[in-house]
């Protein structure tokens, strides 16, 4: 029986691996230069790529990073640092609640508050979704590594005169710094491939989005219309956006999983 | 959990406002309380910008199958069916082969080889559902339309859930989709529950000449069953939520079949393929709708998967191995 088990594992793993494996090598065959720099071509043509689509999920990730990360970094601050027993518990709930949504509901609560009142798509929505989207993840993690810095540093601090807020600044967030940064690069990596909470905010654009209040192109969103589109061409630019999309998270988390084993700067136990 | 700092309550108020702890802390918590308020408007906004259609559908909205957006109206009972029967047919592969696979990494591996798996079964979790959407398209399709359905049929055929002409597209590629998807959380979290099970409960069942596979299924699984059934809670959420590999393979038809091989449809795909082009006020408030009972059931199972997790890990506490 013992070695039944050792044959789920065998199947589980493996399949998941020639799945990625054939992605790679179909990716690999598409992608070329032109995929990084040209603009989508005219439907019946061949040729052209998605920088339109990279700089659009560039946009969305930077809105994301600026909305979710002060939520996420501050409110965990305060839940580490000087929130009580209670405020604690409904902080850490909501968080909690927040990122068990799944993220097409987000994308409904950020189509009803950020699209529906002014009637129009927009980059903003969509970085707004997103961000939605960091924050639980940003702020448990955080709040795991400040509560990991061992209490002789608080004290040490207080006790040669620092206020409190000087000795967060300049003791407990430097002695964390590298969960912190972690958890923030797989925040990052986790939002980077959503696909669903962008269809109806961000949309989606042929050509290069005017602006922050226009709808913008996405590299998640435009390999979904690419797949489902019915040019050959269009199916090799989608394989190609895969491993490009798939190549910059899965670097995204193995960095940040280096960055957390290089020696956590406090010891945990 | 106490607050991590020593408080600093004996200060007056004064003097600590005068060192900039006040102020640090009522910024911080305008941070923390804008958590809360963000949940708190997600909900608000579900509910209310899905009023008009609750007032005219009322209940029946659950009990009818009908989607029809040029005559207004609107029934989600086939996007119900679509989202259950994909959920477990996903279970029913992914929670045999996670659960084994996990038992497997926590009992029987060499420690260094059930780490290295650890960390890419971790990656794979990484991996965003527009990919295997994308592998589900061009990989798992053709695969079933030419090999898996048929194969089915001819064996099976005489069973309701597999008759019926098979494109590929369906509930059964649906649910293979999404099974690949969640294995790697099934595998993650059982493992990690397995591995919190006290050592003296397997060298107990071990010195009663309980050979390794007894001790480990009739004592360290039930040990740590109810952490396994949270992790199948939690696959279980993932699958009801999951939106673009389901939106890609499942065919998109409003339409309730017994067979596993004809086109549904399922909750959350209908709100990404028809929100952003809803055609009617109505049409929209019954997508938030959707998006309001998709939140209400994974708000349930997410919290019944905690609740089991935190159970087995507290019987076990102490011997997590990080």
């Amino acid at each position: 029986m013992l070695t039944m088990t050792g044959v789920c594992a065998a199947v589980s793993v493996s399949a998941l691996f020639l799945i990625l494996g054939y992605l790679v090598v179909r990716g690999g065959a598409s992608i070329n230069w032109d995929f990084f720099t040209k603009l989508p071509a005219p439907v019946g043509e061949v040729g052209g790529g998605m920088a339109n689509a990279i700089v659009g999920s560039g946009k969305l990730l930077l809105l994301a990073t600026l909305f979710g990360v002060p939520i996420g970094f501050l409110g965990a601050i305060y839940l580490a640092e000087f929130s009580g027993h209670r405020t604690a518990f409904i902080v850490r709930y909501s968080a909690d609640l927040l990122n068990g949504v799944p993220s097409i509901v987000i994308g409904v609560f950020a189509y009803s508050v950020a699209v529906l009142p002014f009637k129009k798509f927009s980059t903003l929505a969509g970085g707004f979704a997103l961000g939605v989207m960091m924050i639980p993840i940003t702020l448990r993690s955080t709040e795991d590594f400040l509560c990991a810095v061992p209490n002789s540093l608080r004290e040490g601090a207080m006790a040669l005169g620092a206020s409190k807020w000087k000795m967060i600044a300049t003791v407990i967030v430097p002695a964390a710094y590298r969960g912190i940064l972690t958890a923030i690069l797989l925040a990052f990596a986790r939002v980077a491939g959503e696909t669903a909470p962008l269809i109806f905010t961000a949309l989606g654009n042929s050509f290069w989005s005017p602006g922050w209040t226009q709808p913008t192109a996405s590299l998640p969103v435009t390999i979904y219309n690419y797949a489902l589109s019915p040019y050959e061409d269009w199916h090799r630019q989608a394989w190609a956006g895969g491993l490009v999309l798939l190549g910059l998270i899965l670097v995204i988390n193995i960095v940040a999983r280096g960055i957390l084993s290089r020696g956590i700067s406090v010891s945990r136990s | 959990m106490p607050s991590a700092g020593p408080r600093a309550g004996s200060r007056s108020f004064l003097s600590r406002l005068r060192d900039g702890d006040e102020i640090a802390r009522l910024a911080t918590l305008i941070f923390a309380a804008s958590v809360v308020l963000l949940t708190i408007l997600l909900v608000f906004e579900l509910w209310q910008q899905s009023v008009l259609a609750r007032h005219k559908f009322g209940f029946e909205f659950f009990g009818s199958s009908t989607w029809d957006p040029i005559a207004e109206h609107f029934g989600a009972l086939a996007f119900i069916y679509g989202t259950i029967v994909t959920a477990t047919v996903a279970l029913l592969i992914a929670v045999p082969l996670g659960i084994g696979a996990a038992i497997f990494l926590a009992e029987l591996a060499p420690a260094r080889l059930s780490d290295t798996l650890e960390f890419f079964i971790d990656l794979l979790a990484a991996v965003p559902s527009v990919i295997y959407g994308l592998l589900g398209v061009f990989i798992v399709v053709p695969l079933m339309r030419r090999y898996v359905d048929p194969s089915l049929k001819s064996i099976l055929g005489f069973v309701p859930l597999f008759q019926g002409p098979a494109y590929g597209l369906g509930f059964l590629t649906a649910g293979i989709v999404l099974a690949i998807m969640v294995i790697p959380y099934i595998i993650s979290v059982s493992r990690e529950v397995l591995l919190s099970v006290p050592r003296d409960q397997r060298e107990a069942a071990l010195a009663l000449g309980a050979t390794h596979w007894e001790s480990t299924w009739k004592v360290v699984v039930p040990f740590a069953r109810t952490g396994i059934l949270g992790s199948v809670f939690l696959a279980l959420a993932r699958s009801l939520g999951e939106t673009m590999a389901v939106a890609m393979v499942i065919g998109n038809n409003p339409k309730i079949s017994a067979s596993l091989f004809s086109a549904g449809y399922s909750i959350a795909a209908v709100i990404a393929n028809e929100l952003a082009e809803a055609t009617s006020e109505l049409h929209t408030q019954s997508l938030i709708e959707l998006g309001l009972v998709l939140f209400l059931l994974t708000f349930v199972l997410n919290g019944l998967a905690r609740i089991l997790i935190v159970v087995t890990s507290q019987r076990g506490a102490g011997s997590v191995r990080a």
